[in-house]
């Protein structure tokens, strides 16, 4: 695919970019200031995670947020977005290499859902982070594209324009 | 913890993974034409040539009407923009995730520095 969108450089900020490799698979890559093993923290202990995964400019509230970052080990995240019910997000991890690769599957949407595997690669200092979204196979993504699934697009899709509604607002 | 993709558009994203297909939006782009002479200007058989033009049918980027014994192809409703817009709204979400990953990162680097000076003295 050659659809590929990156954000400008800022002073300190890092580029954060999208890719489409396939028709099952979407890449993103971004590199953060500071080690791996600090990094693969982040992703792996609740009480990080749950400081960054949900940007308060989403507009959704983090209700309640459990990991257990082992082979096999679950994850479980419960959103309130505004909606009548919460949301939750959940899976297992599949693999567990500390400060080098990371990855869970997605259970909330039932069989077919995709794996999300995660690579930290440390660079002076700096590490480089590629997440990886990756169907089944695409009659997994076309399966996943239906009922709950495109109601949680819609949902999406509104808190983005509420997103730039508040970025408006606040003037950023 | 993944934001679903919509299929419509990873159908859109299948239909624009292949040159041909490409170049055949680019050539409907400039004018209508019929599947001969989409085979024709492709060096394409017309078997192969169906084939591509109901990949991009599915996926609403291409709309064809048969026209007495002639299929013409046209430009569908959709738009590339659609797909670029996708794709931005998506990195802008991990753009401000990773936005707050790095500060979390940041303060706990910091910590240990601290840390680590401390326990030098």
């Amino acid at each position: 695919m050659n659809a590929r969108i990156e954000s400008e450089p800022g002073p300190v900020k890092n580029r954060t970019t999208v890719e489409r490799k396939s028709d099952r698979e979407v890449v993103v890559t971004r590199t953060i200031n500071g080690p791996a093993r600090i990094v693969f923290e982040a992703f792996t202990k609740a009480e990080l995670l749950k400081r960054w995964w949900v940007p308060k400019s989403m507009g959704m509230t983090l209700l309640s947020c459990e990991v257990d970052a082992r082979v096999g080990g679950k994850y479980r995240l419960v959103f309130d977005h505004g909606g009548p019910e919460p949301a939750a997000f959940f899976g297992t991890y599949v693999e567990v290499k500390p400060y080098s690769r990371l990855a869970w599957t997605n259970e909330e949407g039932g069989e077919g859902g995709p794996v999300t595997t995660v690579t930290f690669e440390e660079k002076g200092g700096k590490t480089l982070v590629v997440l990886r979204e990756s169907y089944p196979s695409k009659e997994a993504l076309d399966a996943a594209g239906t009922g709950a699934a495109e109601a949680m697009v819609e949902t999406f899709d509104q808190l983005d324009e509420l997103l730039v509604a508040l970025g408006e607002s606040s003037g950023q | 913890m993944v934001q679903y993709l919509p299929t419509r558009l990873d159908t859109s994203f299948a239909a624009l993974s292949d040159a041909t297909r490409r170049g055949v939006l680019e050539q409907l782009g400039r004018a209508d034409a019929s599947i001969t002479d989409l085979a024709e200007k492709f060096r394409m058989t017309l078997t192969g040539m169906k084939k591509h033009v109901g990949v991009l049918e599915q996926a609403g980027l291409v709309t064809t009407k048969k026209i007495g014994r002639v299929r013409r192809c046209q430009l569908g409703p959709r738009r590339l923009e659609e797909e670029t817009a996708w794709l931005e709204r998506y990195r802008r979400r991990w753009d401000e995730r990773f936005d707050e990953l790095d500060k979390v990162v940041d303060e706990l680097t910091r910590k240990e520095k601290r840390d680590e000076r401390k326990n030098r003295k």
